[in-house]
């Protein structure tokens, strides 16, 4: 592969060579990695790419001997510094995990055992590879954290792994990692759970400290901007094969093969644009108030939704049963949405984003404040006039795994909404479903089939098209595409988008992923702690981001610098101080606590 | 950025790209209309049929069914015909299981007491699921301080032993038929299957695609029998298949115990109690409803265990 024959001299540390990885399934037997070869060298950071089910962790995981058990190397090779480790026994691979080979896996919330302290956890670490034992582990773990970037590492060691929060968490496994000076860090997705501005951190963090310690780090994520900034090598996977390896820049710049090409396309930190000309976009906003001109309304023209002061306050449980302290979800938001056209509301987990989706989509009472529908005042709607007002707002949620009832076919489950609102008879309905599967590019035979048949990305579209089974006129977008893809994201905000010309509709887009607002929205809302910091259209608060923290937030959007033909970078300087979680003293704060609504935000 | 201090070891770093014949790219997410559409119902039958415990216990429970159904296919004496001149006999031709103390065929008895076992314990399996799990899924959807009491009273029956509690309310009652077995045992037997819906539909309740359903117009109870209980109902399935092998015991007991059927009534838990004296010199006028029993019961609780291998909520995903 990239090893040139005039490179004898220089040895690397990992080399897999056509490895092939074959998993037993009750359906016989199915190759999870076909051929797969890269090479790390000492010192130096490969990021493997590639979109779920391409065998990236599979790969790396095998490495290490962590396969689960249906899964085996069926041919090729595993050479660690030159010696082959694909088949040694268990207890020669014991001696290297750890010792020389470090693993960070990508869950923080499930990958520390809340049963131990963390200190002890990462003493058992250092105890378990003979580092240290005793007193002197407990001073080196605590060495260890600190070196995490854990601040007042000494009382943190003595925690549970419940009073941190999911970076100081990641943190935590970062320093068991690299506990015994592993020569190779194996990092699987590290930060794919956390938000940006602690992914940004906890990924520096890691690199000064790999580059100070000369660690060779294999990182493994599906973010092509993330691998490029944080690589030197690229390796891009795609079922199971390694279709494209080379050093980053080129790769990005140059991309060969065409599945790296479209996943740069793809890749929404990379590209730039609202994925719509601004003419057509007119012409949307036009049609849509004509549409709404034809319909007996008065403010045809004003903003279709409209928040003033909307404020919710949940009552978290306080140091007594009988006493509860008020919590301040969202304070004192106010926003508009114009007919056809998009706001997005941004900000990390815990900011009140998705209780004021909720509160739009009258899922929740807010506790002051009113949402205004075409200028009348929905929120004490009951009975019919409610009914009538859930035809028009309509949601799509997050999990695609979550959002379809798993007992209703294809069919029943779009065409549920027009049966509950007594729309069309049978045969009409059927008529609707095949034209809404058709408007989200599903064959019509999937009607027949049920949602554990189809997969993410489908069960989405299947959720847009029920979406808008009532021809609604706004649709809120609650992280609708953050558990996706790349490639299934970018589909579906094209989807998205073209919907939205077609049909004229408003989206209140509800998102952590600011490279994702670029590209939909018109007008962007930045949230923090439950208050409105920063508000504008999305080219403005791109361009000149009036506050501190919306910096912050741009410049943590991985790649967003790196220039590459047709895109415009973002360049944004980062505001000096802290962003950090670490600042919390209890964990997740009470957000996380007590957030009954959850399940319709975040993973 | 990555801070550049450590020197580049790798050799001088090539492209490589993979031939893109090798690597042949498919549509991004294409839907797959091969296979044939199938529901987790038609899922779940499929795992099934495939089952050996299943196919055992599926046969085993036809045969069961069949004798009920037709007891005079297999027997053509009358089981209340007592003859005190054939008492006491060994098998023969004419008693190939022999005959009890009154007289009595026993196999006459062992067939003909299926048909009171199953109908007590299916009918027994229908109420006590019906009371439970509407008591259980009021309880887990409607929440709050309804929760809490209808719980505390759920506990409170479920402290009570499904038997004693069964004895007192029938010495209470007095004489006893096969419908008022039916109902003191559906008092007690539907704690457990209450608080299994209480749990499923909590954890139903708060899904995405009920939320999903209540902002498309849904009102509250459309969402509880068209989302909830649709998706809460497989544990209560299994639970319900076990507990009609546990009914049939519990019946069994009770007349036993003499507190169930009355003697004129044939029935197996009856007859081992009065096969019990003749132990020593006839022990296979206890060994036949004893069996009998044994076999019925276990093919529902074989029947119960592959319906939830089945069912099996971490099967559901492929």
């Amino acid at each position: 592969m990239s090893a040139a024959p005039d490179s004898a001299t220089k040895q690397p540390l990992l080399e897999i060579r056509d490895l092939e990885i074959t998993f037993t399934t009750s359906t016989g037997p199915v190759r999870g990695v076909r051929t797969a070869n890269l090479e790390v060298y000492p010192g130096e950071t490969v990021a493997i790419v590639g979109e779920s089910g391409s065998g990236k962790s599979t790969t790396a995981i095998s490495i290490a001997h962590l396969l689960p058990k249906n899964g085996s190397i069926t041919r090729g090779q595993v050479l660690f510094e030159g010696r082959d480790i694909t088949h040694v026994s268990e207890k020669q691979i014991r001696a290297l995990r750890g010792d020389q080979l470090g693993l960070v896996p990508q869950d923080p919330m499930s990958n520390l055992n809340p049963m131990w302290k963390v200190g002890s956890q990462i003493t058992e670490a250092l105890a378990a590879n003979g580092v240290a034992k005793g007193a002197a582990a407990k001073q080196r773990a605590v060495e260890l954290l600190e070196e995490a970037g854990l601040p007042d590492a000494k009382r943190r060691a003595g925690q549970y792994p419940h009073e941190y929060s999911g970076g100081m968490k990641q943190r935590a496994l970062i320093a068991m990692g690299l506990a015994a000076r592993p020569k190779l860090l194996i990092a699987d997705e590290p930060t794919s759970a956390l938000d940006v501005t602690v992914q940004q951190q906890i990924l520096d963090h890691l690199d000064t400290l790999t580059g100070e310690l000369g660690v060779a780090v294999l990182l493994i994520t599906h973010d092509l901007g993330l691998a490029a900034e944080r690589a030197q090598h690229l390796v891009v996977m795609y079922k199971g094969q390694v279709v494209e390896s080379g050093p980053a820049l080129e790769i990005l710049q140059s991309p060969q093969h065409p599945y790296t090409k479209r996943l740069i396309a793809a890749a929404p930190s990379l590209a730039s644009r609202r994925l719509v000309s601004v003419a057509e976009r007119e012409e949307v906003r036009e049609q849509a108030q004509e549409h709404a001109a034809g319909q007996p309304s008065e403010q045809a023209n004003g903003p279709i939704i409209e928040a003033r002061n909307l404020t919710k306050v949940f009552p978290i449980r306080g140091s007594v049963p009988w006493r509860t302290t008020p919590f301040t979800a969202v304070d004192d938001i106010s926003f508009s949405l114009e007919r056809g056209t998009t706001t997005a509301i941004v900000g990390e987990s815990g900011s009140g984003k998705s209780t004021v989706a909720q509160m739009v989509l009258k899922l929740l009472q807010p506790t002051s404040g009113r949402v205004l529908f075409e200028g009348k005042d929905v929120t004490t709607y009951k009975g019919s006039a409610l009914k009538t007002l859930r035809r028009r707002v309509q949601p799509i949620f997050q999990n695609p795994y979550g959002t379809l009832d798993p007992m209703y076919s294809i069919f029943s489950t779009i065409e549920e909404p027009m049966r509950l609102h007594g729309i069309g008879d049978a045969k009409g309905r059927e008529a609707k479903v095949r034209d809404l599967l058709d408007k989200v590019a599903l064959p019509a035979a999937m009607m027949r089939r049920f949602p554990n048949e189809l997969s993410g990305g489908q069960r989405q579209r299947v959720a847009i098209a029920r979406a808008l089974a009532l021809d609604p006129e706004v649709v809120v977008c609650d992280e609708a595409v953050s558990a996706l893809d790349v490639l299934v994201q970018d589909q579906v905000l094209h989807l998205l988008n073209d919907l939205q010309a077609e049909l004229g509709l408003s989206y209140l887009f509800i998102t952590h992923d600011l490279a994702v607002v670029r590209q939909i929205a018109d007008r962007t809302l930045v949230m923090e702690k439950g208050k409105l910091v920063e508000q504008g259209s999305t080219d403005e608060v791109f361009h000149s981001p009036q506050q501190d923290y919306t910096r912050r937030l741009l410049a943590a959007i991985p790649g967003g610098s790196i220039p590459l033909a047709g895109a415009e970078t973002i360049d944004v300087e980062a505001p000096a101080g802290p962003a950090d979680e670490t600042v919390t003293e209890h964990g997740e704060g009470p957000e996380d606590i007590i957030d009954p609504f959850s399940q319709a935000g975040h993973v | 950025m990555r801070s550049d201090n450590r020197a580049p070891q790798r050799p001088k770093a090539q492209h490589w790209v993979a031939p893109l014949d090798e690597t042949p790219l498919q549509e991004v997410d294409a839907a797959d209309t091969s296979s044939t559409p199938r529901s987790l119902w038609a899922e779940a039958v499929h795992n099934l049929v495939r089952n050996p415990v299943f196919i055992i216990s599926a046969l085993l429970i036809l045969l069961v069914l069949f004798v009920a159904a037709f007891p005079g296919v297999f027997t053509s004496q009358d089981p209340t015909y007592g003859n005190l001149s054939s008492a006491n006999k060994p098998a023969s031709a004419e008693h190939p299981f022999g005959t009890t103390r009154q007289g009595y065929d026993t196999l006459a008895r062992t067939v003909w007491g299926t048909r009171t076992s199953v109908i007590i314990g299916f009918f027994t399996m229908i109420c006590s699921t019906i009371l439970g799990g509407a008591i259980g899924a009021l309880a887990g959807y409607v929440g709050g301080w309804i929760d809490e009491i209808v719980s505390r009273i759920t506990d409170i029956f479920f402290a009570v032993p499904m038997i004693l509690g069964a004895i007192v309310i029938a010495t209470r009652l007095g004489e006893m038929n096969m419908w008022t077995v039916i109902m003191v045992l559906s008092i007690f037997g539907w704690t457990n299957v209450a608080r299994i819906m209480r749990g499923a539909v909590i954890s139903t309740k708060s899904q995405d695609f009920v939320t999903a359903s209540t902002a498309l117009g849904a009102g509250s109870l459309t969402n509880l029998l068209k989302h909830v209980i649709p998706n809460a109902i497989a544990p209560v399935i299994v639970t319900a298949t076990v507990n009609l092998g546990v009914f049939i015991v519990a019946e069994a007991t009770l007349s036993f115990l003499g507190v169930g059927l009355p003697t004129s009534a044939v029935s197996w838990g009856g007859d081992i109690s009065r096969a019990r004296d003749a132990l020593r010199n006839q022990p296979m006028m206890l060994f036949y409803p004893s069996v009998a029993l044994a076999i019925t019961v276990l093919s529902f609780i074989m029947l119960g265990d592959a319906v939830r291998d089945a069912l099996d909520p971490k099967a559901r995903k492929r």
